[in-house]
């Protein structure tokens, strides 16, 4: 009689293409088949969410929005495997992904729009900052609850597959879930792995182990080895990779994607190890549950960004001018459309009441009807409705 | 004025009846006495279609064409497998889906149309509904089964924080999931107990974003599931009272129709009181009016089947309210919070001036459905009775 001890096991290796210093260490996989310009475009899609991230969480600490929550250090595995999907894939992502919408062509003025809820915003200023969504990219809207996307993907990449089915001209496409390793305690992160599983879906499930749930630390998060572990139990095909190294990413999910698609379909899962750099969001002090000086030491001894800028360096395509180039040349691109975010007007006040059903309910109608009234009768109480759209018009039938 | 005095008049005038029917009802452990909790007589009741002759009486039912006799479950699986041959996007799963259900409402849709569009899925019910949910959002119509609406509770995150916002979060980039089911056996069966009985369609009422609908019989089982997959461009939660999968058997049309969706319909015309119930109670609340306009000559009660619990249709409550100055509202789950509290209060906002009576919610009592007591908890044919006598004494 012998009782399988987890202990006793080997942990799962960690895929990775480069090591810390940009050095190539596995080449049996060449990143060097990508240009150079969309290696630079990747490295730039990277800043961008860095140097978007600083102004941000500045600009919420002035109070100039509500929330923010920022990518540092996680940067690569959003850009990585978001450069190894084509654009008709779908993604649904948790929150801190805003990597893979650069990388799919989201642009600076959409993530402004969203992050101020103007009239621009696709979500119509009604999700909080950071919960970005585009149909014209696949990637559906980002929303509050954790985990309950991981099912959602399942489900939509079982559609994506009986679209094949119904019309093969339809392009072979997959769906890329995204959520962290404590989202992955939630039963949906189970109800999702066991439904694609059974289902043979073609999904890729990536999980940002970056070692913190707000402030809760991995070890206290789970017992057996990471998330990874759990993938071979649901029959799931798993590789655990650098998060940290945007190559082995990228040739993971390439890897993974093709795989998905084999046969009758299949999940995969991807487990990306990396470290949460940054607090957890604009409400949150992490140096009240760790110490400054291990956020100091990964920040210094390890980062995305870091890394493929030695290696682009090493390469001779990157310099200290080109550096300082881009960074200037971002953050201006990024305060421009900050400010002029800020300046368009409020989703007009009817669009309070629109698409909670498809058409307004004779409910809903009341109260429009009835907040006009208010409003009317007690204008100096609301005087900040000039601020939206159409103003008190909009609540008119 | 006087006209709404009328039915006071009347009842005041027949006491002695009232009094004998009353004293049934408190001796109701002795069969043989009983005139009021009486089962129900499925063959005969007119809230079902016993000839296609009666469909003229049903706006939106086809006439003319052939229709089959069929019970509640034989109609939802004769609706889904309309749908299932009418869109080849309609996907139909849930737990034990593929052998038929438990109730048998999937019966040889996986044979007809492949594993592919119907088949089981593990048992997670937030699974489920999560999954249906990233169908529909890419243009699939899933019509998703669980098990026993007592078993909802997993999804109800699914439900209430994700396919009930979906829409409203999703904003301009119209991502929405028109054609998305969750269907439900629900309600009580004789003997259920905690976790075989319940109806928790007032939970789904107090989230915007869902279709609640609780169809009576089996042709509107058809036309409401029908109108529910192919054309209701929001999410559909169907409750099916269990207890009529195979006790109520009607005509039904053969084939494809829609009933509309957050439309009441009036069953029966009446002057002097409104009832307004939907699902398995319309057939208690029907025998009472029988018992009541029978006991005093001259009342006529107006029953309205709600049919769509939310969106609910106001106008036709309203409108029957204001023409009768007295209402009920009738339903099987807990009062408290419950659908007739809703109800009562948006009639006591709109047409106050013309109730006579205070607006009496009957429902479930604020309890938990033990084994045991099933029959003393549900509103029965006796309080639906003495609670007519009651509104129209007042």
């Amino acid at each position: 009689m012998k009782f399988q001890n987890p202990a006793e096991e080997n942990a799962m290796p960690t895929y990775r293409i480069m090591d810390a210093d940009g050095n190539i260490v596995d080449n049996t996989r060449d990143p060097q088949s990508v240009s150079d310009d969309e290696i630079i475009q990747w490295y730039r899609n990277m800043l961008t969410v860095s140097i978007m991230d600083l102004i941000m969480f500045d600009a919420q600490r002035q109070g100039r929005t509500s929330f923010y929550m920022v990518s540092a250090g996680e940067e690569g595995i959003a850009v990585g495997s978001a450069s190894a999907l084509i654009p008709e894939d779908v993604c649904f992502l948790q929150y801190r992904e805003q990597g893979v919408l650069v990388q799919r062509g989201f642009t600076l003025k959409e993530m402004m729009s969203q992050l101020f809820a103007n009239k621009d915003d696709h979500g119509k200023g009604r999700n909080m900052p950071v919960h970005y969504g585009s149909g014209k990219l696949n990637v559906h809207t980002i929303s509050s609850p954790l985990a309950t996307q991981i099912p959602q993907a399942s489900g939509a990449a079982y559609a994506l597959k009986m679209q094949r089915l119904i019309n093969p001209n339809v392009p072979p496409r997959i769906v890329a879930c995204y959520f962290g390793e404590g989202a992955a305690s939630e039963g949906d992160f189970h109800a999702a792995l066991n439904i694609a599983a059974t289902k043979s879906c073609p999904i890729v499930f990536v999980c940002r182990n970056n070692g913190f749930a707000i402030s809760t630390a991995s070890i206290e998060q789970y017992k057996g080895d990471g998330i990874a572990s759990r993938g071979l139990g649901y029959g799931i095909d798993t590789i655990r990779v650098d998060g940290n190294d945007i190559f082995a990413v990228r040739e993971v999910m390439l890897e993974a994607r093709k795989r998905a698609l084999e046969g009758d379909c299949k999940p995969i899962l991807v487990e990306a190890m990396s470290y949460r750099v940054s607090h957890h969001s604009t409400s949150d002090d992490s140096f009240a549950y760790r110490a400054k000086r291990e956020v100091e030491e990964w920040k210094r001894r390890d980062n995305p960004i870091t890394r493929l800028r030695k290696w682009m360096e090493k390469k001779g395509i990157w310099d200290e001018d080109k550096e300082k180039e881009a960074r200037a040349s971002i953050r201006k691109e990024v305060l421009r459309e900050f400010s002029a975010a800020e300046k368009v007007k409020k989703p007009p006040v009817r669009a309070m009441f629109e698409d909670v059903y498809e058409e307004i309910t004779p409910e809903a109608r009341v109260q429009m009807k009835e907040l006009k009234r208010i409003i009317e009768q007690y204008p100096k109480e609301y005087s900040s409705i000039s601020q939206h759209e159409g103003g008190i018009k909009s609540l008119e039938e | 004025m006087s006209q709404h005095c009328r039915p006071l008049l009347r009842v005041a005038a027949s006491t002695t009846t009232r009094s004998a029917i009353r004293s049934y009802a408190s001796q109701a452990a002795q069969p043989a006495t009983r005139k009021l909790n009486v089962p129900i007589d499925f063959g005969k009741t007119p809230l079902l279609h016993h000839s296609p002759k009666t469909f003229t009486h049903t706006s939106g039912l086809p006439q003319g064409g052939s229709s089959t006799r069929l019970n509640l479950c034989q109609a939802v699986n004769e609706g889904l497998r309309t749908a299932l041959r009418e869109d080849n996007k309609v996907l139909c799963f849930g737990e034990d889906v593929a052998f038929g259900g438990v109730f048998r409402c999937t019966l040889n849709l996986q044979s007809e149309f492949g594993p592919d569009r119907v088949f089981n899925t593990p048992i997670t019910e937030q699974g489920i509904v999560g999954a249906a949910i990233g169908m529909a959002a890419e243009g699939a119509k899933p019509v998703v089964e669980i098990q026993f609406a007592d078993y909802v509770f997993p999804a109800f995150d699914q439900i209430v924080n994700e396919a009930s916002k979906f829409r409203y979060r999703e904003g301009s980039t119209g991502a929405n999931l028109a054609g998305m089911v969750i269907r439900m056996p629900c309600g009580g069966v004789g003997h259920g107990a905690l976790y075989h009985t319940q109806s928790p369609e007032s939970l789904f009422c107090h989230v915007p974003g869902f279709k609640v609908v609780v169809p009576r019989s089996p042709s509107q089982a058809k036309g409401l599931l029908l109108a529910s997959i192919l054309e209701s461009k929001d999410p559909v939660i169907f409750m099916e009272p269990k207890i009529l999968y195979r006790a109520a058997v009607e005509e039904v049309p053969d084939e494809l129709y829609t009933l509309p969706l957050s439309k009441a319909e009036v069953v029966k015309p009446g002057a002097d009181l409104t009832i307004i119930s939907y699902g398995r109670p319309l057939y208690n609340c029907l025998a009472a009016i029988e018992a009541a306009e029978k006991a005093s000559p001259g009342i006529s009660v107006e029953l309205i089947d709600l049919r769509t619990i939310y969106p609910w249709d106001r106008k036709t409550v309203l409108e029957s309210v204001a023409k009768t100055g007295r209402a009920i509202v009738v339903h099987e789950s807990m009062v408290n919070y419950g659908v007739g509290s809703e109800i009562a209060a948006t009639i006591q906002e709109q047409v106050l001036l013309s109730l006579e009576a205070p607006v009496k919610r009957l429902g479930g009592w604020t309890t938990h459905t033990g084994l045991a007591w099933e029959k003393f908890i549900f509103p029965d044919v006796t309080r639906i009775y003495d609670a007519i006598l009651e509104v129209l004494e007042y």
